[in-house]
């Protein structure tokens, strides 16, 4: 997944380089870049990476996918690509067509419920719903009582209670009460919540790895250039050993994104195995996330604070992250008690299992 | 391009999966005939030596290497393997370690042809142990402060000085050493260092035992008197050790005994708190699963990197940095947990003799082959900082 192994991640960097520079964003106060960036990625297909050409999409493979969203992770990208293309994928395994425009998928926390009732109206309350104010539609996981569905629905029918992330992204409250949807299908049997959750999840790991790259890379290069006590600060060992803890956390979280990433590319089920590497990747990105950031922050000093520098566009969106489709602590009583379910002596034999 | 290094996610071939199973085959039999208790944390000062020959006649020692000198010609994922599989049981390795991950490739790459043929099939067949000389009473992270002279006399050279916190000296058969052959220069502070083979066990070795923290001794001090070396033990070039040091390290550094040293305790956790634990030790267990499965990841990727013939010196520098500290507060997180384990585990003994041991073990492991803060300044080299 190195960043010009493949042509969706060579389109995506070129396009993000062009729209979506970070400081370039940082100084326009109107948000004017949002319209021309969509518009960019939607023209090359990338917002539905992950549906099929017979569904609507572009038909990339999953693995296309999540370097794409690693990429979008080094710009802090704003506009909900991920979040539409984890919809368009949700929808694509129901055999549901993507529509065009922005999409989310709720629910995004495995706390809440969506219930599909015996009229076929879909009902329930999900928090912390990425980009939901800016979607056009919303695929949504939901319980029937013949088991789970997919259902595409129109987003001006739902109540949305707009609210910000610590990133200053849309993280809202989506309110369906007695909705029809466009579309509903049963999901494919097996398919649960914890699915769609281990999925956003990955997502978001490398989402925050490519964060903490970006990160790693700002922060080495302004402590080769601010000069204090008369030399670079890059020259002080206190600041070279704060950088390579960074430069750990920040491979740390690459490694364990790339494999979770490969691991779902690869698998033939959600079985333990997924579960351990989504899992894992979601704890340890997000435990980077605040490790790594810290430091970066603390090597850019006062001006690392401020809204005119770019760096909390990484820093906060990373910390963001953490809180979508369950948190690290979520994930981590559910990892151990899978682990604890199956016993001492079969811990061992889970993590050498790949 | 990033600064930023990748770990790419390197799957263990099938073959590997098939060697694991002879691996756990083995040591269940070993277990079974009582050679060691994998419940008892693998003590440094326990010599196996018919074990080691055991391990030897499975082709599991130097098995990476040329057939003609007794190796097996496998992969470093297949050695990965075997490597994890031994350490996880608590098998006692301490006999065969050092000369199987290091000295054994030295050797390969830098001994004449006979010395080659004479020492390499007797190290995969289980028969030596290795021990390695680079530590002095005032040079330790600082290698190239080391004092120790090897002056040049009729057919080679006479040893004067000591060497220290060598650990198996007190049973090794062979020790690779760096001794001082010149002075360093004013552009070069790293000149001046040739790197050695040394037969112990001789007139003019005195091997004396330190004892550690941990109530074992395991490290020794190793003072050299008039002691003789023929020209034939010089490895590589004269002067010249420097330039040999730093690309080894990735075998060194990258290993599962950068992370797994006190990983005993996790497993003895595990079974303390049973099918169905509180909320804070299902978070706490998972937590460390997911810190763990992410270390042996980007552990198995240096490996895979090694096997694709790089030199990954600032990755396994980060494996060992991640892996040492993670080891040395494990056993203090599992402590944490561990206060809330129930009376009636059946192994709660089993679990505070382990937590005893491995919080004693725990300094050691981010001073041991490369302190933190060395390996942070190879890291922020690799940055460009430096």
């Amino acid at each position: 997944m190195a960043e010009s192994d493949n042509i969706v991640v060579e389109t995506a960097e070129k396009i993000f380089a062009d729209l979506a520079d970070p400081q370039t964003i940082n100084n326009d106060k109107k948000d004017s870049w949002q319209a021309p960036l969509w518009q960019a990625l939607s023209e090359a297909g990338l917002p539905l990476a992950w549906v099929p050409d017979d569904l609507g999409g572009s038909g990339a493979s999953l693995a296309d996918g999540f370097a794409l969203l690693n990429a979008a992770g080094r710009f802090a990208v704003a506009v909900p690509l991920a979040e539409t293309m984890l919809a368009g994928w949700l929808l694509a395994q129901a055999k549901i067509a993507s529509p065009e425009g922005e999409m989310t998928v709720l629910p995004a926390s495995p706390k809440d419920r969506i219930t599909l009732d015996a009229d076929g109206a879909l009902s329930g309350r999900a928090r912390g719903v990425p980009f939901a104010k800016a979607a056009k539609h919303f695929a949504v996981l939901a319980q029937g009582k013949d088991g789970a569905v997919v259902a595409l629905v129109d987003a001006g029918k739902a109540r949305i209670e707009s609210g910000l992330n610590v990133g200053y992204d849309h993280s809202d409250t989506v309110t369906l009460d007695k909705i029809q949807p466009v579309t509903v299908k049963p999901a494919p049997k097996g398919f649960e919540q914890t699915h769609l959750m281990l999925m956003g999840g990955v997502a978001r790991s490398l989402q925050i790895a490519g964060a903490l790259e970006s990160m790693l890379d700002i922060s080495v290069r302004y402590s080769n250039e601010r000069v204090a006590f008369e030399k670079k600060i890059s020259k002080f060992q206190a600041v070279q050993h704060n950088l390579a803890r960074l430069a750990g956390e920040s491979a740390a979280a690459l490694a364990a994104a790339t494999s979770a990433a490969d691991a779902i590319a690869n698998a033939k089920a959600f079985d333990d195995e997924v579960y351990l590497e989504a899992a894992s990747a979601k704890i340890r990105c997000a435990e980077a996330a605040e490790k790594g950031g810290s430091i970066a922050h603390q090597v850019h000093g006062a001006i690392g604070f401020t809204m005119e520098h770019i760096l909390h566009r990484y820093s906060l969106r990373a910390l963001a992250w953490r809180d979508d489709f369950g948190s690290e602590s979520h994930w981590a009583v559910e990892l151990g008690k899978l682990v604890a379910k199956r016993g001492a002596d079969e811990l061992w034999p889970l993590v050498a299992s790949r | 391009m990033t600064a930023a290094l990748r770990f790419d996610p390197i799957r263990l071939p099938e073959k590997c999966e098939q060697l694991r199973k002879e691996v756990r085959a083995f040591l269940a039999e070993e277990i079974a005939a009582g050679t060691f208790d994998p419940h008892k944390p693998n003590r440094e000062d326990t010599d196996a030596p018919e074990f080691s020959r055991r391990v030897g006649a499975k082709g599991w020692l130097g098995m990476t290497w040329p057939k003609k000198y007794g190796g097996q010609e496998r992969s470093f994922l297949e050695r990965y393997v075997v490597t994890e599989e031994m350490r996880v049981a608590n098998a006692p390795t301490r006999r065969f370690f050092v000369a199987d991950r290091q000295s054994g490739p030295v050797l390969l790459k830098y001994a004449p042809e006979h010395i080659k043929m004479d020492i390499l099939p007797r190290i995969c067949r289980g028969e030596i142990c290795f021990a390695i000389g680079m530590s002095e009473p005032n040079s330790g992270s600082d290698l190239f402060a080391a004092k120790t002279r090897a002056t040049k006399t009729d057919g080679g050279y006479l040893i004067n000085g000591t060497k220290i916190w060598t650990s198996s000296a007190h049973i090794a058969d062979y020790m690779i050493a760096i001794f001082r052959t010149s002075q360093p220069t004013k552009e070069n502070r790293r000149h001046g260092l040739t790197q050695f083979l040394v037969k112990m066990k001789q007139p003019g070795i005195k091997v004396n035992p330190i004892g550690q923290i941990t109530g074992q001794y395991e490290f020794n001090e190793v003072v050299f008197t008039d002691f003789f070396v023929p020209d034939d033990h010089v490895l590589g070039e004269v002067d010249g050790a420097w330039k040999q040091a730093t690309s080894e390290l990735a075998y060194e550094r990258s290993g599962p005994e950068r992370f797994l040293e006190t990983y005993y305790v996790l497993t003895e956790l595990v079974r303390a708190v049973g099918p169905n634990p509180d909320t804070r030790s299902a978070e706490g267990i998972g937590r460390l699963v997911a810190q763990l499965h992410t270390m042996r990841r980007m552990s198995v990727s240096v490996a895979g990197m090694l096997q694709a013939g790089k030199e990954p010196v600032v990755e396994a520098s980060i494996v060992k940095d991640i892996g040492t500290v993670w080891e040395q507060q494990l056993p203090h997180r599992v402590r944490d947990l561990a206060a809330f384990v129930e009376e009636t585990a059946t192994n709660r003994e089993t679990l505070e003799r382990q937590l005893d041991f491995a919080i004693k073990t725990a300094p050691k492991l981010t001073i041991q082959g490369g302190t933190t803060e060395v390996l942070r300044g190879i890291i922020a080299r690799g940055l460009g900082l430096r």
